[in-house]
């Protein structure tokens, strides 16, 4: 299962916990089933289908340029960030 | 390499033979440059061309209770004239009001109307006609005041935004951002010696020459094509069509050539304007805006208040850092403060960090993107505390930022895993140079610091095409503003195993080319780069099916290596790539490739400094006497280009450090809006800014390359702070280090 490190502004979701394991292929499943664990993790972090444009879902270390349909693997790492406004 | 092989602007190459990478061919615009004939922004001129000028708030916070046009639209000459209203109602509200304003005005410069007429004396006459009602309110002009309680409001309907949740507090706080990583209090119980300040730094612009400027032509047929300067031709394009409410496929933007941007060239300001004008009156329009609009009504980088707090033991190990940033985004949401928090204490391994951020919208200019934007002010608090803590540890700041520093695997602050990284060979390398072992002249002071830029990828496009005498022409939608024409062809010239000179690139339109992020972000080398390499590599295996053709052999068995292709089994079949060129036609028509590529595989980059400052007794004037600059580019397709972004980062770092600043009186104008007043460095302010290049190529991308264009600016600030801080002992806490600010700092 892939790890999610929940950031310390949505650990009141998680009752707390700073990383869960989540099942799930690419980043939609993982928030899905993480949604499932957690209820209201969807709400924050998705609109419109797609990852809210405040928002960065960096992989292995990497921000995903693909969003929801980034591919995600069983030993993956799984960060929420925010996204960098100011235009980079 | 040795200390004793250094000389100046040294590579610290890889082995890897390359025949046209880390070459220093003379660039392709070069000529047109440097006679005078490339074409910018301000040249443009057609039949018909009207001109735009624009009438400006006078007040830095205040409602707009009426406009009154009528009698500017009398005047003789004046074709149109366009408020708000002229917008279409759907699109971003902000966005539309930072073009043109429609109930506030929230910086003094911001745009209010625009007037088209036959010339521009016309337009500026018809400017003084136009009746502007303001009902005048309490500017908030720092995030001091901003953030303060009962503080004058910009925005009723700005509400604080915690990472996807909107707290519902109706506040200047557009967002907090946080970032925590083990557990400060128990790293800060764990510390021998502990360092804690708070930093201040002021607004400053990008300082590009060349004024923002567009022309556009609305056609009957409902197409508007746009001539401008920018750093990217589809923001443009796309931004014009939201706020236009057009499809795309009806804009066309045209970059011209671009006389500077640093990120400041990524918005829109006056397109939508003369798009508007141009509707009204059929004709092309084109607007120019002078200096003193340039510093008042475009982006410059926010000032910011930032709180540093740092631990260590006394073996130097860093156990706890803390930071918290609040940081302007002008009048309008979108501060750089998220890539400060990402970068302030990236360089380090540290167990346990907690990062705060804050984007604080103020009475001033929207903030726009400034080389590593947001960076260079964490770094100016972080990087001195870092030196400070060595100082109270007795140790060389170089070897505690070696005992602390990041490398392949460190969690990052923000949470990430690094890959591979050059911040410690960046640090050895300053170690080693000759700067840092030499003794101290006389009456001088030595600071060192580094810095982080994380670097982007984004979308990019690129199209070959062979022609019949062997050459190629290039297409690529990122406009040029370091040589990167050169750079993206020497890309292609290396696959495709040909001299650079055969390789013609072109900036084209958004018509003409696959969608293209900004030239920003260091990214267009990186990403742009890789482009064209897939589209080298497409042509190069057209041109081994060719020849497979023409000879009639199994394409499997040959190979294309240094311009010639060449069978694996008959070493008679043979022929150059402009051999075959020449036969394409006759033999299935010519051969073009293309790529469009989003690359992942970025490589964040790291610079330091070694400076060397002498100040004035009796003025407080700081001299830079010497001044080197080290940073990790992955591989350096041009290294003359590269070297020029790391003199171009360092000499902005220190106008930043040393002079410059947004004036600002009480009532929220900028006092020193001319580059007069202004005072950027020249080239007598300055040694020669020596330059180490350091190659630990980047595994994300076919030749390395990280990105050189931004990590440059962070190291000065707290470079030059710290080597103040040695020559006089005065700890400079806020921007800029001015003579005066010396003069009245006390010694510690």
């Amino acid at each position: 299962m892939a790890l999610v490190f929940i950031p310390s502004l949505m650990q009141k979701l998680s009752n707390g916990e700073q990383r869960v394991s989540v099942e799930g292929n690419n980043v939609r499943q993982v928030i899905d089933n993480l949604d499932e664990i957690f209820p209201g993790f969807k709400e924050r972090l998705v609109e419109d289908g797609r990852v809210k444009p405040n928002i960065a879902v960096a992989i292995d270390g990497e921000i995903t340029p693909l969003g929801m349909i980034e591919k995600v693997s069983t030993d993956s790492e799984v960060h929420f960030l925010p996204a960098i406004s100011g235009g980079v | 390499m040795t200390t004793a092989d250094y000389e100046r602007n040294m590579v610290l190459a890889t082995d890897t033979d390359y025949k046209v990478i880390g070459t220093r061919p003379v660039r392709h615009d070069g000529a047109d440059k440097v006679t005078g004939r490339a074409i910018y922004g301000a040249d443009f001129d057609a039949a018909g061309l009207l001109h735009g000028k624009i009438l400006r708030s006078p007040h830095a916070h205040a409602k707009i209770v009426s406009i009154d046009t009528s009698k500017a639209e009398k005047l003789d000459g004046v074709k149109a004239v366009v408020t708000s209203k002229d917008f279409p109602e759907v699109g971003n509200q902000w966005l539309k009001d930072n073009i043109l304003a429609s109930d506030k005005a929230l910086y003094v410069g911001q745009a209010i109307v625009g007037v088209a007429a036959s010339n521009p004396h016309v337009a500026e006459s018809a400017l003084g006609l136009i009746d502007v009602e303001y009902e005048v309110l309490t500017p908030v002009l720092t995030t001091q005041e901003a953030m303060a309680t009962n503080a004058s409001i910009l925005h009723d309907s700005l509400t604080t935004e915690e990472l996807g949740k909107d707290t519902g507090v109706v506040s200047n706080v557009a967002s907090h951002t946080q970032h925590v990583k083990g557990d400060i209090s128990k790293g800060f119980a764990e510390a021998d010696v502990v360092v804690e300040r708070e930093y201040n730094t002021k607004t400053v612009h990008q300082g590009y020459i060349e004024p923002h400027n567009a022309t556009a032509l609305w056609s009957p047929d409902g197409r508007l094509h746009v001539w401008c300067s920018t750093q990217g031709s589809f923001v443009v394009r796309d931004s014009l069509a939201e706020l236009l409410d057009m499809p795309v496929s009806m804009v066309r933007v045209t970059p011209t050539e671009i006389g500077g941007g640093f990120g400041g060239k990524i918005p829109i300001y006056l397109e939508p304007v003369a798009a508007l004008l141009s509707r009204k009156t059929g004709a092309p329009v084109k607007i120019v805006m002078s200096r003193k609009e340039t510093f008042e009504a475009s982006g410059p980088t926010p000032g910011s208040q930032i709180k540093i707090k740092i631990g260590a033991k006394h073996d130097g190990t860093i156990t706890a850092a803390y930071a918290w940033m609040a940081m302007e985004a002008g009048a309008y949401p979108g501060s750089p403060v998220g890539a400060a928090v990402q970068c302030v204490f990236s360089t380090y391994d540290v167990e346990n960090s907690t990062i705060d951020g804050f984007d604080v919208v103020v009475n001033k200019p929207k903030t726009a993107a400034y080389r590593a934007p947001g960076a260079p002010n964490a770094a100016f608090g972080a990087e001195q505390a870092i030196n400070e803590l060595a100082e109270k540890l007795g140790m060389d700041p170089i070897e505690l930022r070696l005992k602390n520093v990041a490398t392949e695997g460190t969690r990052r602050p923000d949470g990430p895993v690094f890959g591979r990284i050059g911040a410690k060979e960046v640090l050895e390398a300053m170690r080693d140079h000759p700067h840092y072992q030499s003794a101290k002249a006389e009456g001088t002071g030595r600071g060192i610091s580094i810095g982080f830029w994380f670097n982007i990828g984004f979308d990019s496009a690129c199209n070959i095409a062979v022609n019949k005498d062997g050459s190629v022409n290039l297409t690529e939608g990122s406009t040029d503003i370091g040589g990167s024409r050169t750079s993206i062809a020497m890309h292609a010239a290396e696959v495709l195993g040909i001299p650079v000179e055969d390789v013609r690139p072109s900036v084209v339109d958004t018509d003409t080319i696959g969608f293209t992020a900004v030239t920003g972000g260091s990214r267009t080398t990186f990403a742009t780069g890789w482009a064209a390499y897939e589209a080298a590599q497409d042509v190069k295996k057209q041109c081994i099916d060719r020849a497979a053709i023409i000879w009639d052999v199994d394409a499997n068995n040959l190979q294309m290596e240094d311009g010639v292709i060449s069978s694996q089994s008959d070493s008679e079949l043979k022929m150059t790539f402009k051999e075959l060129a020449e036969q394409l036609s006759d033999t299935g028509g010519g051969i073009s490739g293309s790529a469009s590529v989003n690359p992942s595989g970025v490589g964040g980059s790291f610079a330091g400094n070694i400076a060397d400052v002498s100040v004035d007794p009796d003025t407080g004037k700081t001299t830079v006497e010497r001044f080197t600059c080290v940073q990790d580019v992955g591989k350096a397709i041009h290294p003359s280009y590269v070297e020029g972004q790391m003199q171009g980062g360092s000499v902005q770092g220190i106008g930043w450090a040393l002079n410059e600043e947004y004036f600002m009186n009480d009532e929220g104008t900028m006092t020193n809006s001319s580059l007069l007043d202004y005072r950027m460095p020249t080239s007598l302010d300055l040694p020669m800014i020596d330059t180490v290049i350091v190659e630990v190529a980047n595994p994300g991308h076919p030749f390395g390359v990280r990105g050189v264009g931004e990590a440059n600016i962070v190291p000065p600030t707290p470079a030059l702070a710290n080597a103040i801080y040695d020559a006089t002992g005065k700890r400079m806490t806020s921007l800029p280090m001015s003579p005066g600010a010396i003069q009245s700092a006390d010694a510690e």
